[in-house]
């Protein structure tokens, strides 16, 4: 059995555990819940520090293990890593634990929120693992579900309804829409295999015609699009995580939310390359709506968990400018940024959570001079918010700078409107929103709060934070296992690439020394 | 003539008789149990039809050609036997607001009996005896509570309308004869296309289709389904939304693809199947939204199933009749698991509203696990039975917008998807309010039979092992569409 179906499954056994525990065992279900996705992060990090060593199979994938599991169609249970999700697994089963630990929050129908929550780490880090376009779809619906149940029932404030609602709504259509693309993906490739690498090799021989992909890619990009809030598709975030209870905010916004991108750099941009040059343009110019104008949107919030919201929406332009730039350094910087993303989007919902948890409010004009009251989680509050706006460091400013890097040959103009929107939109509300919340006088009614005091308590945040300060210091971790898997598909979509019109320069070696420049 | 292809039927038509009789012989109080010895034998019939015994085996048609046991009629068989085993335990949950229960028993095996024969009829005359045969059985059972307004009259709602849909079809029939010259299907397709352009026969064509859509419930001849659901016993109401449907689906791709296959692969008549799938799935999605009442809801809820299910015949390919039957498959469990949920908790209750459901995780987790399951099968959503049948269904439907290029395929698998997304809405709220309802009125937990939860368990291993391993029944699925075109 590969490590990756033990780090998938443990939480869904776990989750099938607490099924027959009783409800009361309240200490118990909590305890099965953070050790099985301890488990999982134990597993995820043997399996990352051991990728360097491990044999990869023909395609380039290790820790594979293939199932086959319905043969007239051509669907196997299929996991593997490369470069590209290997980080995302590893963040993924971090977030999970740091999810579980956070979940102390929730008092009510706990039993079934912990299963709901393990249903949801198990079934998105299947997800990332999977090499088989069903299952890969199949494990992200399945964890995709139990955010709607849980914000609609342990969501907080008046408008729950209506945004449980809403991200309802909005994340089953793109899911389907989703469906629909690699359904006809599928069909129209005519190889009969949901296998992702067989499809790449038989597409890479016989590519679709571009009809055909210029069909089925903008099915993919707006149903991965909706999923992962790209603009005008993104109001259900900002609300969604303003009302979720925070291990789900953390779980989705964190992990989930990357499966749509990881979806367009696994699936859509080497089986659909003509059609990915075709739209990559549209692709940038929507992405400056995320930066910008979801930017600006974030510098008007009022409450502390729709600007983090917001600026979590903000922060996927950067990714969707690395993908559009379809060359090396843009689509390392993507995978970069997704990686940095999940811990940083975990770690501030975690703080708001802890933040509601002891004031009941999150409105930034009844905060202020928190950071007296609860200095460690002030203390990270503040980190986390430097690594939003991108402070060198911090995992996410090599993410940021290394699509900046990427895009600039491609989309010089995105890229100038792009960094405004990082370095100064991003720097206004950030510093504000500390500011307002943590410095200035403290109200007279906050003078009981009391600090995250106990190591159990701080483990989830100190935890996040430095998976942000190791990827920051030493992003080499990762660069050098994304670098070979981008360098394909760049390889392939530049291959398909008409002379007259190439956006891709094919200049792979020289892409790969720049990009080694900025590691250094 | 080849009589020992229809033992089955035979041994179910005697069974249901045995049925009848026994009712003479047995004391009041233990009739009851008649249902437990009908399950036993329709049990023993399974068996047999698994291990190679009896007519399941044989392959071939009887009464010049009428009577045909192929792949499809054998995939359906089971179904239906199956459907019947599941729908008879419930009967017998339900059997204390019943009387002469005895009757009751026999009747739900004569309905048995009609189906099987759908399943092999190979001719008009063979395709509206058995269809008349599940119907009328059908009016008895759906008016079977006497004592109870709403049963009678959907009793008389059901025999009104389904005497007229009868007399369409036996017009189209007529027509159909009258232009052809033809009963039999075999012989018919072999001379269909000559009379592609002949007004009368396409007439005929369509009465039948009309026939055969109230069947199933398709829109615009959906609308005795919710007064029918909803006033009929329980367990009729199961029986009626999986074995009445299924019996229409197999007769209808009987129709379409082996009887008339080169009409139904002209340009018009998968226009208006799409068309007829579409609103179908709309109509449904739509009108369950506000509907409060559990049984009138599943009502809805399955005349959206009927439009998914319609996507598989709009195809017009092998994948969606395949999926079709693996579609069947999964819904017989899920609606009776629904189903019987509905007859245990709702025993003392007046009203069927959702509201009655409060609580019920804490009087009786096991039906509100099976009802959880049900719903969150229908919805489509995986790993559950739902899920892949929904997916065989919508790729069915791109590869025929693929290989035809026929825009309205993809009108139609946008329209199916709406649907799917509408649908959640009001699945979940049963799920919501059987675990989060502000205050239950009543929390005395809910006495189980052994033979309930022996059931509750059946639906909900087959939920999951369509869901997780699909294989084994779609192969077989794929087998038995072999023959049609």
């Amino acid at each position: 059995m590969s490590i990756l179906t033990q780090i998938a499954g443990w939480p869904l056994l776990a989750a099938l555990a607490l099924v027959v525990v009783p409800r009361n065992y309240r200490v118990v279900i909590r305890a099965i819940a953070v050790l099985a996705t301890f488990i999982s992060t134990v597993l995820a990090v043997k399996m990352f520090v051991g990728y360097g060593c491990a044999v990869p199979d023909a395609e380039g994938f290790r820790f594979v293990q293939q199932i086959p599991w319905v043969e007239s169609l051509g669907i196997s249970y299929h996991v593997g890593v490369d470069g590209l999700n290997v980080g995302l697994v590893l963040m993924g089963a971090i977030v999970a634990f740091a999810a579980a630990l956070c979940s102390w929050e929730i008092k009510t129908r706990e039993k079934e929120f912990y299963i709901l929550l393990l249903v949801m780490s198990g079934g998105i880090l299947g997800a990332f693992a999977s090499l088989d376009l069903f299952f890969f779809y199949f494990l992200h619906e399945l964890a995709l579900v139990p955010t709607f149940i849980m914000i609609g029932v342990w969501g907080r404030g008046e408008r729950k309804n209506y945004a449980t609602f809403q991200i309802t709504l909005y994340l089953s259509i793109g899911a389907l829409i989703a469906l629909l693309g690699l359904i006809a993906l599928y069909v129209q490739s005519g190889a009969n295999t949901f296998d992702i690498p067989k499809l790449v090799e038989h597409l890479k021989s016989n590519p679709l015609e571009t009809n055909a992909q210029n069909f089925i890619f903008p099915l993919l990009l707006f149903g991965f699009g909706i999923l992962v809030s790209l603009w005008p598709f993104h109001s259900w975030a900002p609300l969604g995580y303003g009302v979720a209870p925070s291990p789900t905010a953390m779980l989705h916004a964190g992990v989930l939310k990357k499966f749509g991108l990881y979806g367009l750099i696994r699936v859509a941009l080497p089986l659909l390359p003509e059609a990915a040059q075709t739209w990559a343009n549209v692709i940038a110019w929507l992405c400056v709506g995320n930066i910008l104008y979801v930017g600006w949107v974030a510098m008007r919030q009022k409450d502390l968990n729709l600007l983090i919201g917001n600026s979590s929406v903000a922060h996927m332009g950067f990714i969707f400018l690395g993908i559009a730039s379809l060359n090396l350094i843009g689509i390392t910087g993507a995978v970069l940024i997704m990686v940095a993303h999940g811990f940083l989007a975990a770690l501030t919902f975690a703080l708001n959570g802890y933040i509601y948890q002891q004031t009941g409010t999150l409105k930034m004009s009844e905060l202020g001079g928190l950071c007296r009251k609860l200095p460690f989680i002030g203390t990270a509050l503040l980190m986390a918010a430097m690594a939003g706006c991108g402070l060198p460091g911090f995992a996410n400013f090599v993410g940021e700078a290394t699509v900046f890097f990427g895009a600039w040959t491609v989309f010089p103009t995105v890229t100038v409107i792009a960094l405004w929107g990082a370095l100064v939109i991003g720097g206004v509300y950030m510093t504000r929103a500390i500011r307002n919340a943590l410095h200035g006088p403290l109200p007279e009614k906050w003078s009981a709060l009391v600090d995250a005091s106990s190591a159990w308590r701080k483990l989830p945040y100190a935890l996040l934070l430095l998976c942000l300060l190791v990827f920051g210091f030493v992003p080499k971790l990762l660069t050098e296992k994304i670098n070979p898997d981008a360098g394909k598909i760049v390889t392939v979509v530049a291959a398909a690439a008409p002379a007259e019109h190439a956006l891709v320069q094919v200049d792979v070696p020289t892409a790969r020394a720049q990009s080694s420049e900025i590691e250094q | 003539m080849n009589a020992s292809l229809i033992s089955l039927e035979i041994s179910v038509i005697g069974l249901g008789l045995v049925l009848m009789l026994a009712d003479l012989f047995m004391p009041a109080e233990r009739r009851k149990f008649l249902g437990y010895a009908a399950i036993a034998a329709l049990g023993v019939l399974l068996l047999a039809s698994f291990a190679g015994c009896g007519s399941c085996s044989l392959t071939g048609t009887a009464f010049h050609g009428a009577f045909v046991n192929d792949g499809l009629s054998l995939f359906f068989k089971r179904l239906f036997i199956i459907a019947a085993i599941l729908v008879l335990f419930v009967a017998v949950e339900f059997s204390d607001r019943l009387t002469a229960i005895s009757e009751y028993y026999s009747l739900i095996v004569f309905a048995l009996a009609g189906m099987l024969f759908a399943a092999s009829a190979n001719d008009f005359a063979m395709l509206f005896v058995s269809i008349e045969l599940i119907t009328i059985t059908f009016y008895v059972l759906v008016s079977f509570q006497r004592n109870k307004l709403a049963s009678l009259e959907a009793g008389v709602k059901y025999l009104i309308l389904g005497a007229l849909s009868s007399a369409f079809m036996i017009f189209g029939i007529a027509l159909i004869w009258g232009t052809t010259g033809q009963l039999n299907f075999t012989e018919l397709a072999a001379v269909a296309s000559q009379f592609a352009d002949s007004k009368i026969f396409l007439l005929g064509v369509l009465l039948v289709l009309v026939g055969l859509g109230f069947k199933i419930a398709a829109f615009p001849f959906q609308i005795w389904a919710p007064d029918v659901y909803q006033g009929a016993p329980t367990p009729t109401t199961a029986f009626l939304a999986i074995g009445s449907k299924a019996a229409g689906f197999v007769l209808l791709m009987r129709f379409l693809f082996s009887a008339i296959p080169s009409i139904t692969h002209s340009h018009a008549l998968s226009t208006m199947l799409i068309i007829v799938s579409g609103i179908t799935i709309l109509y449904g999605n739509l009108c369950a939204l506000p509907q409060r009442n559990l049984k009138r809801l599943l009502a809805y809820s399955s005349i959206s199933h009927a439009g998914y299910l319609l996507l598989g015949v709009a195809a017009l390919n092998a994948n969606g009749q395949a999926a079709i039957l693996y579609y069947l498959a999964g819904y017989l469990f899920t609606v009776l698991a629904a189903f019987l949920v509905i007859a245990l908790v709702l025993r003392q209750l007046e009203t069927e509203d959702v509201s009655g459901l409060a609580g019920l995780n804490q009087r009786s987790p096991l039906l509100a696990a099976t009802l959880t399951i049900a719903m969150v099968s229908l919805a489509g959503i995986p790993p559950l039975a739902g899920f892949f049948g929904k997916f065989l269904l919508l790729k069915s439907v791109v590869e025929a917008a693929q290989t035809t290029g026929n825009p309205g395929y993809y009108c139609l698998l946008f329209t199916a998807l709406v649907g799917v997304v509408i649908s959640l809405y009001y699945y979940f709220n049963v799920v919501r309010a059987i675990y989060w309802s502000k205050e239950p009125k009543d929390v005395s937990p809910i006495e189980m039979s052994g033979a309930a939860k022996l059931t509750a368990w059946l639906c909900i291993a087959g939920i999951f092992a369509l869901g997780l391993f699909p294989n084994a029944v779609l192969n077989f699925a794929l087998l038995a569409v072999g023959g049609l075109k």
